[in-house]
């Protein structure tokens, strides 16, 4: 291996991690140097390679709001951990405690008596000027006197090898779950190092959140239930929320998931309410509760706030902690540490000055181009400015503009951030780039406990010196190097379960998930129903011999309004297939498929999840312009055959609760209105005569196959009703899944004390006695066998029609609840 | 000098659907201030709510709580009152400091805080209803000359709006953001009372929005017409001197014998009469009738 520091250029005046300043590796880098060096370029290739397939396949992502696509960005992670070594560590955990300490009673004070405002120690204007001060929560004393929960610094390192603090994450601090996601794939491509290295564990620290919710959670005997609060799947650090909420085992849910009654948490699910006792919120301070807070939310939790005041619930953090996050705050807390606890800080801030005293704005105006400024408060639309980076009118503009409301604006010195190695592929080489480092403390029975890691986060470019996920930047695994070995206790197995705790279902699921998951199952099914019928047609279409045949399925198509009407084949097949102005197109129902899962990414499992991104992206690839049809028909075989396997997932890899008991009633409900319309519709149109038509009626319904085993010959009309109309062994005859649906709701019905369908088991019954023979050639003459057809397909279309109203009555009885809007009010 | 009021404040909520699940916060007692004193009260609510809980907000108003957690088509709730007004002392407002003085006295500057500035402080920034600019600045230039007296500044302020605004219910709605006001010259006595507040406190002075109820003289030779009046707002300005000194913009007076106080915070939000949060409903615009009689 060719040495790996070959093109490391050392920046003079900057702090490298890695490196000392005669050029030596540091001692705590030595052995993942080493180790670095004995491999070679492939392997180092093959571990990255590793990395980057895990980040994919566990789904890790990252929404920017800034992007146009509004996607989901796979999250970037560094092969090479961030390493620190246990003794600077120590002092730098003890920083940390020390701060979060400072902070939670600094909060105690602006939400009780403020005396820190009254005394001087704090400004008025950073409190009251505070759009996440929240009034209406001043009085409410926590359980504990625990304000903070949950807390996150971010640090800086300067030249001369100090860390310092950049700003105060208090309110709903984000990045824990990337943290412990990072450590379980990086460890995984070091694992030797890994263990040798003896690096300190993650899981102890959200042992701890969990204890310490579970402890204050105000429930008297039952063991507490505890959620967390998403603002949903649009949050850019959403796949976090699905993390942490499956690590901690809490239910992941949406403000609309929620509601209060007497001054009382509930989590609204298929079988009623359920007391909730804490909320690990996601959610903003001023949208949690429109009542009485920010009254435009549509996400929070109608009277929250009054649950929270009369103790019946839990909230980490405390609702209105976002104050603290105000910049302008951190040069005024070294003071107020010495006033409440007699201590000097132990981990300094970065210089930084509130505009709010005329002297101080007189300084920052005077060194602005050395300075950054920053808004005091959230609520102002002015987003952060290098002063270097502003021409002298733009300078004059900005001065005018602090002018005018000295308060709330913040100066601060930049900060020249550390460097690290990234590891590259290409060149096989390591370099510098600039990091910053996001640590997290948790409030325990005695005293904050911190993460013995965090989150690195590195600067996108060789120059940039600001690091931020939402700028494109990466991420690193930290790795706090122990003494000892780390006790081996595992973190999830805290405590014994015995047969009394065993649990066999999830009591816990918002309805709103049940409704996605059955939608997902009707989709899902559409889907695969739409898919068939349009490669029968477009089969025929590319084979071109069989006119007939292929005039009998597009009029088959027409009929179940899944071809446009107008146009010419080729263009209405197309439409059909990958229209996006076609309602009824396969592209658009993939869309909703997908929509409906991402609703209820958290029942999913990881290949399943995946299989459906894959089929999405897939389906958008698609070329519209020139299409190839023979590429198009190979499409819907690979489609057809990932629907199965998605549908194996539900049958093999789902457990059997009631989220999986409505999917698969969306599953059945939709295959036996496609199956029960489609013959209807087919006896109607001109195939049923046809042998071509009965042959491509038996690819339709997935029984060809059976066919030629059985009667080992053409396709005929009465053996083929039989198989797709009337046999019970047949999961695609109609009486096969009318009976299933059937059977199903029954139990559904009896378990929910719901009245049973009446209508579908007199259907059952006519179709059961539906006599083939009556359509025998001979016996009545050509006339009455078209009769009969004609009734046969009218029965078939009540069925179809019964099916799509017992979906309606099934959603209006289990999830109508689900679509109640709140909406606020007011009068003078 | 005093006057006493019999007043009716109804509220009648007619919903197109069914509304599941309520809960309103009520600001329709009054709070207990020194020229004002209220000898009866009543509060009647229809259908019952679930459960009431009648407390202090963080103001010191009066607040009820309403949870309804039974299917409901309609929502009344009606307050009465009898309230005594006493007659306010006259100000020399020529004793009040300069308005740059108490300005500087309202900034931070390290010291201790007296209680009474530290609550002055609470009142001084933006809020739901009032977002601080400098549009505000100027428009109120000319009523701010250097050196002016704080409360002569303001009352120039209250005759300014009063003479180039014209009042009018159809102009604004509660959510009209105050530059449109600014722009269009029109509103009503809420709008103008956030705007009073806004030019207050971009210039760095406190001031609070106050929610009550306002006598008004029927035309002559008609009689008082029930449910005639409405609600009315006026704003109250922090003088180090004279205390807090309250302006009606709507009027160009100061509050006196007139004015019945319900109760103040930032804005509308803090103190709106009923507000609240419902499930199902549709649409919903309630009726209200507000009736202020001079008992003898």
């Amino acid at each position: 291996m060719p040495d790996l520091l070959d093109r490391y250029p050392l920046t003079a005046g900057t702090y490298h991690e890695l490196l000392d300043d005669s050029g030596a590796v540091r001692p705590h880098w030595r052995r993942l140097f080493d180790q670095l060096q004995r491999s070679t370029p492939t392997q180092l290739v093959q571990r990255q390679a590793l990395l980057t397939r895990q980040i994919q396949e566990n789904g890790v992502t990252y929404n920017v709001y800034a992007d146009p696509k509004g996607a989901d960005r796979p999250w970037e992670l560094d092969l090479l951990p961030h390493v620190i070594a246990a003794d600077e560590w120590e002092q730098l955990s003890a920083g940390i405690a020390q701060r979060a300490r400072l902070l939670n009673a600094v909060l105690a004070d602006l939400y009780g008596p403020q005396r820190l405002i009254a005394e001087g120690l704090l400004p008025a204007e950073l409190v009251f000027g505070h759009n996440n001060f929240l009034w209406p929560c001043q009085g409410i004393a926590p359980p504990d006197g625990a304000f903070l929960h949950l807390y996150a610094v971010d640090l800086a390192r300067t030249p001369d090898g100090r860390w310092w603090v950049t700003a105060d994450r208090t309110q709903a601090p984000s990045g824990a779950g990337y943290a412990l996601e990072n450590r379980t794939i990086v460890s995984r491509a070091f694992p030797e190092l890994y263990r040798d290295l003896k690096v300190q564990h993650l899981a102890g620290f959200f042992r701890t959140l969990q204890e310490t919710l579970a402890r204050q959670a105000p429930s008297s005997d039952e063991a507490p239930l505890v959620v967390l609060l998403t603002p949903g799947r649009f949050n850019e650090s959403y796949f976090e929320h699905l993390y942490l909420a499956r690590q901690l085992g809490y239910p992941l849910v949406e403000g609309g998931d929620l509601t209060v009654r007497d001054a009382t948490v509930y989590l609204k699910t298929l079988s009623g309410l359920r007391r909730v006792h804490a909320i690990m919120r996601r959610l903003d301070d001023d949208f949690c509760d429109p009542l009485e807070l920010r009254t435009d939310s549509a996400l929070g939790v109608p009277g929250l706030l009054e649950a929270v005041r009369q103790g019946r619930v839990l909230v980490a953090n405390a609702l209105g902690s976002g104050v603290l996050e105000s910049p302008g705050l951190l040069g005024f807390l070294p003071k107020i540490n010495q006033y409440l606890f007699g201590e000097e800080l132990i981990l300094p801030s970065i210089a930084t000055w509130w505009c709010g005293e005329a002297p101080v704005l007189a300084q920052a105006l005077e060194k602005l181009p050395e300075l950054l400024i920053k808004p005091a408060f959230p609520s102002q639309s002015f987003a952060p400015v290098f002063g270097r980076d502003l021409s002298e009118k733009q300078r004059q503009v900005l001065a005018e503009r602090m002018q005018a409301r000295p308060y709330a604006y913040v100066a601060q010195e930049l900060a020249q951030l550390s460097q690290a190695p990234i590891w590259q592929a290409e060149g096989g080489q390591l370099q510098p780039r600039a990091i910053g480092m996001r640590v997290y403390a948790v409030a325990s029975r005695d005293g904050y406990r911190v993460l013995p890691g965090g989150l690195t986060r590195v600067a996108a470019d060789a120059d940039a010196e600001v690091v931020s996920m939402q700028r494109g930047g990466a991420s690193k695994d930290t790795w706090v190097l122990g003494d000892r070995p780390p006790s081996g206790e595992q973190w999830k197995a805290q405590r014994n379960i015995g047969v009394h705790d065993l649990v066999r279902r999830d009591p816990y699921l918002p309805s709103r998930v049940v409704e996605n998951l059955f939608w997902f199952g009707r989709y899902c099914e559409r889907c695969d129903d739409s898919a068939r019928l349009l490669r029968i047609m477009l089969a025929r279409y590319v084979d071109g011999d069989d006119p007939q045949a292929l005039k009998a399925a597009v009029d088959l198509g027409e009929r179940l309004n899944l071809l446009p009407e107008e146009g010419e084949l080729p263009e209405r097949l197309l439409a059909a297939l990958l229209g996006d102005d076609w309602p009824f197109s396969l592209r658009s129902n993939l869309q909703r498929l997908q929509w409906a899962a991402s609703q209820v990414r958290g029942k999913l499992s990881r290949e399943n999840w995946q299989a459906l991104v894959e089929l999405q992206r897939e389906a958008m690839e698609l070329e519209t312009e020139e299409p190839d049809f023979g590429e198009l028909l190979d499409f819907l075989n690979r489609l057809v055959m990932s629907l199965a396997a998605l549908s194996g997932f539900a049958l093999d890899d789902m457990t059997r609760d009631e989220g999986w008991r409505f999917l698969m009633i969306g599953r059945r409900i939709e295959r036996l209105q496609f199956l029960s319309g489609s013959l209807a519709a087919f006896l109607r149109g001109a195939g049923a005569f046809d042998q071509a038509g009965l042959e491509w009626l038996l690819e339709l319904g997935n029984s060809s196959i059976t066919y030629r085993s059985r009667y080992l010959a053409v396709a005929q009309l009465i053996p083929v009703l039989d198989l797709l109309l009337l046999d019970e062994q047949n999961p695609h005859a109609v009486l096969f899944q009318l009976k299933l649906v059937t059977r199903t709701l029954k139990r559904l019905n009896d378990d929910f004390g719901a009245p049973r369908e009446t209508g579908l088991p007199q259907l059952v019954d006519r179709l059961a006695r539906f006599d083939l023979g009556c359509l025998e050639n001979p016996l009545f003459g050509e006339a009455s066998v078209r009769a009969a057809i004609e009734g046969l397909a009218d029965l078939l279309q009540e069925i179809a029609d019964a099916s799509g109203q017992v979906s309606d009555r099934l959603a209006l009885r289990h999830f109508a609840h689900v679509d109640d809007v709140s909406q606020r009010t007011v009068s003078v | 000098m005093s006057a006493h009021y019999q007043i009716f404040h109804d509220t009648h909520y007619h919903y197109d659907s069914p509304v599941s699940l309520a809960q309103q916060l009520a600001h329709l007692w009054p709070r207990a201030c020194v020229w004002q004193r209220c000898t009866d009260q009543q509060l009647q609510i229809s259908p019952d709510p679930t459960s009431r809980r009648d407390e202090l907000d963080v103001f010191g108003n009066p607040l009820t709580r309403l949870a309804f957690e039974r299917p409901h088509d309609e929502l009344l709730v009606n307050a009465s009152l009898t309230v005594e007004v006493v007659g306010r002392p006259l100000l020399d407002f020529n004793q009040s400091p300069a308005w740059e003085e108490t300005c500087n006295a309202l900034t931070y500057s390290s010291q201790p805080l007296s209680p009474e500035l530290l609550e002055a402080c609470r009142y001084r920034f933006e809020s739901p209803y009032v977002h601080l600019k400098r549009n505000f600045v100027e428009f109120s230039e000319s009523c701010f000359p250097p050196g002016r007296p704080l409360l002569l500044g303001v009352q120039a302020l209250m005759e300014k709006i009063f003479s180039e605004f014209t009042f009018d219910a159809e102009a604004t709605q509660v959510a009209t953001p105050l530059v449109e006001v600014l722009e269009s010259r029109r509103g009503v006595c809420q709008d103008f009372a956030h705007l009073m507040l806004a030019c207050v406190r971009s210039r760095g002075l406190a001031a609070r929005y106050i929610s009550g109820y306002l006598l008004t003289q029927p035309p002559p030779g008609q009689p008082r017409l029930i449910g005639a009046d409405a609600s009315h707002a006026w704003v109250s300005v922090f003088c180090p001197v004279l205390g807090w000194v309250d302006f009606d913009p709507t009027n160009n007076v100061q509050p006196a014998l007139e004015h019945i106080t319900l109760a103040w915070g930032r804005d509308f939000s803090d103190v709106s009469p009923l507000r609240g949060v419902i499930l199902g409903g549709g649409s919903h615009d309630p009726e209200v009738q507000v009736t202020v009689m001079p008992l003898e």
